[in-house]
């Protein structure tokens, strides 16, 4: 009991101030929220040709980057020659509405809370019911971390539940397969209203690498309607933790 | 056995036209007798050409650090390998499912994934299948999934109970098939590596490792020595952040929550590691064909070096008091055994049979990339019980840290850590053994006379053990059924594909 005791000391309290304290340090090769500037050259496709999952799309020299396809490995700034396409260190990605995922050079940075009727009724308290429908296990894992102590966001009420019966939500991860079809929508119906669903990650936003499979359904959104979009592949916990506080009405930095 | 089978070395790639083409029988007897004397049946799956199907094997052989391929013409059945080879068992439910070639004589031919089938509206439904059950007085069924209560992967276990006792234990997978073996054929090509990289997404290191080593050996291309490094060095902290892990949630499952509570924070730090090497805390976005996408400068590999002395002095802290903490100890000790015979019975690799006291590690049996140059002590324990997976986690921890900061001393920046890679050969074959953290990762390709993949097989540990915990459940509590899981800690998708 002595050493249990001992060890509590030396292990100490290290759950972040944030969001009352400032945003904790991410790497400075983290790969957050694309920041687009001025014009792209005439003619110019190099981003576009190397995004695996056709996350780009070029408008009158302008680029338009879909944060809900973008699997954020950098390879299409990496061949920017013209300084236009760059990733910021931002790690504010989520938004309630699909469209406003895609960025271009006019897109404003999105801070507002994200849902009144979560901020309504589920401020104090969310509890979710998590899916893996095809998830890799990455999305799966940076979620759960926010129950660990340097997150904590039971702080803040928000919890994960072992039955929909005990849940405000579904958050989904993975593009859904089509083997978790059947099991997604009988936990969705078991939720009582009123309910609310996150789509977390690449997979459960648009499909992710598996956009387009047969096996697989291109995100969340094909079968149940979905209230928050968190891009990633996967998303920092921080830009999961963002997107949920910000859902629930709570401010962050 | 030198005609029958063709010997090459990990990581190598040759004609497929050199790959033995024996009549089925003498393919058969040489596989089994190789089995029985001490090889290890890495792979066994199906190839097509334009006439004829062939079965394959990829058989690894410690004893002389190679391993071995060898096939046969096959038609619509075969009388099966798995009555006397266990370890067959999974691939050969495969090869029915995918291939429809049917091994006569399997005890237990059912799906392994249920692969949906838009065309045949007839084919078997997730979930649905003929579990074997037990009848007689107070006997229950107990049937978990596929949504778990905790924050995990879908799958469905049917257990047989009489009380508390678990007589028999089915594991029903499939639900996060994706089609990432179909989407891989006609590559290498854009979302070859984000495929790998999410087959199985807590083991990003691991298989994209295999993979470039694939392509690599496919195009003749040899990766400079400081990317071999940096490879080294992410794939060990993936090791040591999902060990962190699984120790945190053994904690957990026994009530534990000192433990618990530091591991779930401690696993975040080494991951912030790996996201200062690449800026993925998954290691993703770092590993590709030819080398690294990122090099480690001085002062980055110092604040690494000083990082990682700040986990290891937390870990010593918050492990060993697990271990020796009676109320823990008692539930871990004898739970969910699995004896050594049958582990090297049923083909189980990686930590789960290290734990029972097989001397298996593919850094060890078949060194790779940098592990051929310097290889990292390899942990053994005995029992093969939770206690034992657990243990040997930690050694393997410990093990990780000393050999990341050997491999640290010689981060260069100015060295070079990427080379580009020529032409995929055509009409070759090649095989990638690479140790992720649960076990033996096995990538096979093949190229057609384009150098495009028309077949790319994988196998990811959890393959091979899914049936290992199905198998410690025998004679256990249910209860101990999240602490027996979370001992063996395998993939779904990983097994899903």
């Amino acid at each position: 009991m002595i050493r249990i005791l001992g060890s509590r000391l030396l292990q100490k309290h290290r759950t972040i101030e944030y969001p009352d304290g400032p945003v904790p340090q991410l790497s400075d090769r983290y790969i957050g929220r694309p920041h687009i500037v001025g014009h792209c050259l005439q003619g110019c496709t190099s981003c576009r040709d190397v995004c695996p999952v056709n996350a780009i799309s070029l408008e009158n020299d302008d680029v338009n980057l879909d944060m809900g396809r973008c699997l954020f490995c950098g390879v299409c700034a990496a061949n920017c020659d013209s300084g236009v396409l760059s990733f910021s260190h931002n790690h504010r990605l989520a938004a309630a509405r699909r469209e406003d995922l895609i960025i271009n050079r006019a897109s404003p940075v999105r801070a507002e809370a994200l849902n009144l009727l979560a901020q309504k009724l589920f401020h104090r308290s969310l509890k979710l019911r998590q899916v893996s429908a095809g998830g890799c296990n990455a999305c799966e894992m940076d979620s759960n971390v926010l129950t660990t102590p340097a997150w904590d966001m039971g702080r803040f009420g928000i919890q994960f539940v072992a039955s929909p019966r005990h849940a405000d939500g579904l958050l989904i991860t993975g593009p859904v397969s089509e083997n978790m079809r059947l099991a997604l929508e009988k936990t969705y119906d078991a939720l009582l209203e009123p309910r609310v669903v996150i789509a977390c990650g690449s997979c459960a936003v648009n499909g992710g690498p598996y956009a387009d499979h047969p096996e697989a359904n291109n995100g969340a959104a094909a079968i149940v309607p979905v209230d928050l979009y968190i891009p990633g592949c996967p998303p920092h916990p921080l830009t999961i933790l963002d997107g949920l506080l910000r859902f629930i009405g709570i401010e962050t930095p | 056995m030198n005609d029958r089978i063709l010997h090459l070395h990990n990581c190598e790639a040759v004609a497929l036209a050199a790959v033995p083409v024996l009549d089925f029988a003498v393919w058969r007897e040489a596989l089994i007798n190789d089995i029985a004397e001490g090889a290890h049946l890495s792979s066994l799956f199906v190839y097509k050409n334009e006439t004829q199907n062939f079965l394959c094997t990829i058989i690894s052989i410690p004893q002389s650090r190679q391993l071995g391929i060898s096939s046969c013409a096959i038609g619509d059945s075969y009388p099966a390998l798995t009555p006397e080879c266990p370890s067959a068992h999974w691939f050969e439910r495969e090869i029915f499912e995918k291939n429809k070639i049917r091994p006569e004589g399997h005890p237990w031919l059912k799906p392994i994934r249920f692969l949906p089938d838009a065309e045949n509206t007839d084919h078997p439904q997730i979930g649905v299948t003929d579990f074997f059950s037990m009848h007689g007085e107070e006997v229950h069924e107990v049937a978990v999934g596929p949504v778990h209560a905790g924050v995990i992967e879908p799958g469905h276990f049917r257990f047989q109970c009489h009380g508390e006792t678990v007589y028999h234990l089915e594991i029903s997978l499939g639900y996060q098939h994706r089609g990432v073996e179909r989407a891989m054929l006609g590559g290498p090509h854009m979302r070859s590596l984000h495929y790998v990289e999410t087959l199985a997404g807590d083991t990003s290191a691991a298989h994209t490792s295999a993979y470039c080593a694939i392509v690599e050996a496919l195009s003749g291309s040899e990766v400079p020595r400081q990317a071999q490094l940096i490879r080294a060095i992410a794939c060990e902290l993936e090791r040591m952040a999902n060990h962190i892990g699984d120790l945190g949630g053994l904690a957990t499952d026994v009530g534990f929550l000192p433990t618990a509570n530091y591991c779930g924070r401690i696993r975040g730090d080494v991951l912030n590691l790996s996201a200062l090497i690449c800026g993925n805390r998954f290691g993703r976005n770092l590993i590709i064909p030819g080398g690294v996408r990122y090099a480690i400068e001085t002062e980055r590999r110092d604040v690494i070096k000083s990082r990682l002395g700040a986990i290891e002095k937390d870990l010593i802290n918050a492990v060993p008091l697990m271990f020796e903490t009676p109320s823990v100890i008692t539930r871990f000790d004898g739970t969910g055994r699995l004896s050594a015979e049958t582990a090297r019975e049923i083909g189980l690799v990686g930590v789960a049979a290290r734990a029972c006291g097989l001397e298996n590690d593919v850094r060890k049996d078949l060194p790779y990339g940098l592990y051929a140059a310097e290889a990292p002590e390899i942990v053994f324990y005995h029992n093969g019980d939770c206690y034992a997976r657990g243990y040997v986690r930690w050694l393997e921890i410990l093990s990780s840290i000393a050999y990341i900061r050997r491999c640290l001393e010689y981060c260069d920046n100015k060295e070079e850590y990427f080379t580009v890679c020529g032409n995929v050969a055509p009409e070759h074959i090649a095989v990638a053994l690479t140790e992720g953290w649960r076990g033996e990762i096995c990538h096979v390709a093949i190229s057609d006379e384009s150098g495009n993949f028309n077949l790319y097989k994988i196998t990811d540990p959890s393959f091979h053990n899914w049936f290992g915990l199905a198998l410690a459940l025998r004679g256990q509590q249910i209860s101990d059924f999240p602490l027996c899981n979370k001992s063996f800690s395998l993939s779904y998708c990983g097994h899903d594909l």
